[in-house]
Order: C-alpha cells, then structure tokens, then sequence
C-alpha cells in the first residue's frame, strides 16, 4: 500500500531529516510511527497524505506515486480541521461537498465516485446523532475529534493517516477513541498510520511499530507488536513489556 | 438586547426629551408629540423622498465596499507576500479621517448621487478590507491542512473555508462603521444636492427655521442609522449562528 524508496527530505538547509530512508506497509496493516519531537514524524506523515513533497527518492501509494492529496487517503489531526461556523453535520458532510463540487475528476474525487451528501450512517456509527445539529464550541475535544473521523471515513477512505490524533484530550476519552480507531480499522479493512509521540498509543495502535530517532533517519526500526486485537491487550504483560521495551529504546536514541 | 429593555431605553430617552423642552420652553427644541406629527405630515411632504435618497446611498456603498473590499482582504490574507507588499500603504490609509476627503471627492465628481456613494465606500472600504484580510489571515494552517487533506484545491478553500470566514469580518466592519458612515453622509449631503436628509436638515434648520420639520430630519438620520445597525445585527444572527451559541 505504502512505498517509501530511498527517501532523501529536509528543511531549508540544516541536516535532512530522512537520508536514503526506505519503508513500506502492506495494505490492510496498522502502523504506529513512534519517536521523539523533531524526530520527522508528522514531515513522514505529510509526504505521505501528499501535503509535502518528497525531496528525493519515490513515495508511492496503492502503486501511485504521489504530487498531492490523492482523493482516498484520510487525515486526522489533533486539533480537529473543523469549520467553526458548520454543525457536526455539516461538518461530517465537508469532504463530501468538496468532491460534489469538483466532481468524479480522479483528482479531487476518485473516479468511480457517486454524488452523495449522506453522512447520517456515520454519525450514528460515531454516536453524534445527539450532537449533530450542533457547533464545534459546543462539544467536548472527544466529540470534537469523533465529528473529524465521520468526516474522514464519509469519505471511504482506503488509507487513514493519523497525526497526534488524540493528543489534546483527557485519557479516558483517549482510550476510548482508541478502542473505536481500532475496531474501525477492523470493520472497514483500511490501512492505518498513526503519528504519535505516546509510547502507550503506539503500542494500542500500532500492528507494526516504526520508530524514529534525531535526524537524520536512514533506516527504519520496526517493532512487530501482532496482539492488538485480543481482548485485554492493554491489560497485558505483553504489553507492558512492549511498552517497556519502546521507552528504552527512545532513551537510548 | 431585549426588546423590553430597548422599548424601556426609548421611552427613557423621550421622556428625557420632553421634559428638557419644557424646561426650555423655546422653538429651537420642541417636545417629541410636536416632533412626533411633524414627522408623520413631512414624511408625506417629501422627507420619505430624502430618506430614501440617503438610504440608497448608503446601501449602494455598502454593497460597493462589500464587493470589492471582501475579495481584496481574502486575496491579502490568504496571501503573505501580497499582504506585505500592500500592507504599509492600508497602514498609512486606514486611520485617516475619511470625512475630509469630502470636499476633494465633490471637487472631483461633481454632484449627484455618486461622489455621496463614494465618500460612504472610502469608510466602509477600509474597515472591511482590514477586518477580512485579518480574519482570513488568523484561519489557522492546521484547519486549512485538514480540509486541503479532503480533496480541496484553491478553489474549494476560497468556497468552503474563506469565503464563510471572512463573513463575520464583514458584519463587524459594518457594525463598526455604519454609525460613521451615516455621519459622513450627512456631511456630503450639505453639499452639491437637493435630495437626501443631510440637505433636508439643514435646508429646514437654517433656510426654513422650521425646526419641527428640522426634528423630524434628524429622528429620520437617526433611524436610518438604527435601522442599518439592527440589520447588521439581525444578519449576523440569521448568517452566523455560531457566535450566539454557548
């Protein structure tokens, strides 16, 4: 699904962030990209949703190789993306709206698609029923983030990027927005990478862990971590030891 | 604001009125009954004509500065270098008291009804092009990031994310500057006309010594002024809701 080849990027003139860097995720896989601020986490994750180019090397998705936001790929950011001015409807209808006004063009809007504004399944999915007639400012961070996801996934998304999604909220909602992520992720079959600089999210949601460190990265470090979907996992001594393991391996670095 | 609260307020003020003609007790200021039926005989006499003569100036502005001062604040702030490159002429501009600019516009354009709409837009202008621009600069690069991430090029941006946006820029700069506006407009109307309340006031005050007439003037500037703030007030209502929600 991902192909990362020989990837060369930096800012302006300081050291690269990614030297040589090659990576790549099979479709249907849950990544978590772990590491430290500055480490090049969110720069990966915007050349990866398009939003960046790449400097040198190929980055292709689904065998494309990327010039800017390809219609199927979804982003999720920690301060949400929504328009104060637009209920949660409205809100979970945005990305529809773009497509209807470009229409099927391959570019804004993949190619097979068909006109639709409804969101409604979604926002049941999500439990925003109750809120959907409403503001962003009146809903907690959680709702908040939920309306952003409806949103992302109306638009039937093949690969979901997260950035630090879930970073600004309190960790019971956390938890549970981890919980609905991964069982989306089972539902619909899409290929998840999730930015996150929490060793506890990386490890719920992270099938494979990616782990920078400073720049320059010039090789990836995976952490295979196949339990995530067993019942109890967070509870496990497997994933304590995960955890464990993850941290010293970011002291280390 | 209530509606108690304001038909309080007005009752307030004309009880005010009243008792401060009779203490005055002179034909300069007569009490708001007399005002009151002057209003209603001149507005059949001609002052709705001047009422409206005004009131076209200033809708006709409004519209003017919305369409082209609106675009200019999107494209300046959606846009760093533009917004450097103009921003120290707006500086310089924006705070200088437009109303002198009267005599020069009148020079200029001559009478009619046009340099009255331009002296209008030069207020308007300014006040929404820096409140849009400010607004569409302050959009924070995250949001237009997530919705770039849904598919949006710059042309559903500028349909989806700015042009919402600089909505409530536009209402505040109205709410702002209507007040002055119609201010200015009293002013140009003193000069190089026969049509609009400014002329009627002064014709009725200073030529006629009519003052009730010149009363019923001044009580029609005023809600002509009131009239253009509860609309501002009421659009923003109907077309922001957001703001008004806890």
């Amino acid at each position: 699904m991902i192909e990362v080849e020989h990837l060369t990027f930096g800012y302006g003139h300081g050291a690269p962030v990614f030297q040589d860097f090659s990576w790549s995720a099979a479709r249907g896989e849950a990544w978590a990209v772990l590491g430290p601020s500055g480490c090049g986490k969110s720069t990966l994750l915007n050349i990866l949703a398009g939003l960046v180019k790449p400097g040198s090397g190929a980055v292709r998705v689904d065998g494309q190789n990327l010039n800017r936001p390809r219609p199927q790929t979804g982003l999720i950011i920690q301060d949400y993306g929504l328009l104060p001015w637009a209920t949660v409807r409205e809100n979970a209808r945005l990305g529809l709206r773009v497509r209807n006004y470009y229409g099927p063009d391959g570019v804004h809007a993949p190619k097979d698609y068909t006109r639709t504004m409804d969101v409604e399944p979604w926002l049941k999915r999500l439990g925003l029923l109750p809120q959907a007639a409403q503001f962003p400012g009146q809903l907690s961070g959680g709702q908040r983030q939920r309306t952003a996801i409806a949103r992302t996934l109306a638009l039937r998304p093949d690969l979901l990027l997260m950035d630090e999604p879930f970073s600004s909220l309190d960790a019971p909602t956390r938890e549970g927005l981890q919980r609905l992520v991964l069982e989306l992720w089972h539902e619909t079959g899409l290929t998840l990478v999730t930015v996150t600089h929490a060793i506890e999210e990386a490890a719920v949601l992270g099938q494979h862990i990616l782990l920078l460190n400073l720049p320059p990265n010039t090789h990836p470090q995976i952490i295979e971590n196949p339990d995530i979907l067993q019942p109890g996992y967070r509870e496990s001594d497997e994933y304590v030891a995960l955890c464990r393991s993850l941290r010293a391996k970011l002291e280390i670095a | 604001m209530k509606r108690r609260d304001l038909l309080l307020a007005t009752l307030a003020l004309l009880f005010i009125w009243q008792i401060a003609a009779m203490l005055v007790n002179q034909p300069i200021l007569p009490t708001p009954v007399q005002v009151g039926a002057a209003f209603i005989e001149e507005m059949n006499k001609g002052l709705a004509g001047h009422f409206l003569a005004s009131l076209w100036r200033v809708i006709a502005s409004t519209l003017l500065s919305i369409l082209l001062a609106a675009p200019a604040g999107l494209a300046l702030g959606q846009s760093k270098r533009a917004n450097d490159f103009f921003a120290p002429l707006i500086y310089i501009l924006y705070p200088i008291p437009k109303v002198v600019f009267v005599p020069i516009v009148l020079l200029f354009l001559g009478i009619g009804d046009f340099p009255k709409i331009v002296i209008i837009f030069l207020i308007l202008f300014f006040q929404i092009l820096v409140l849009v621009r400010d607004q569409a600069a302050g959009l924070r690069p995250e949001l237009i990031r997530s919705v770039r991430s849904l598919g949006a090029g710059r042309m559903a941006l500028f349909r989806f994310v700015y042009l919402p946006a600089s909505i409530p820029g536009i209402l505040t700069a109205l709410r702002q500057s209507v007040g002055t506006a119609v201010a200015v407009l009293y002013i140009a109307e003193l000069f190089a006309t026969q049509k609009g309340l400014g002329y009627y006031i002064y014709l009725n005050g200073n030529t006629l010594f009519n003052y009730p007439a010149m009363y019923a003037g001044v009580v029609a500037m005023s809600l002509l002024g009131l009239g253009l703030y509860f609309a501002v007030d009421w659009l923003e209502r109907k077309l922001c809701p957001w703001l008004f929600v806890s």
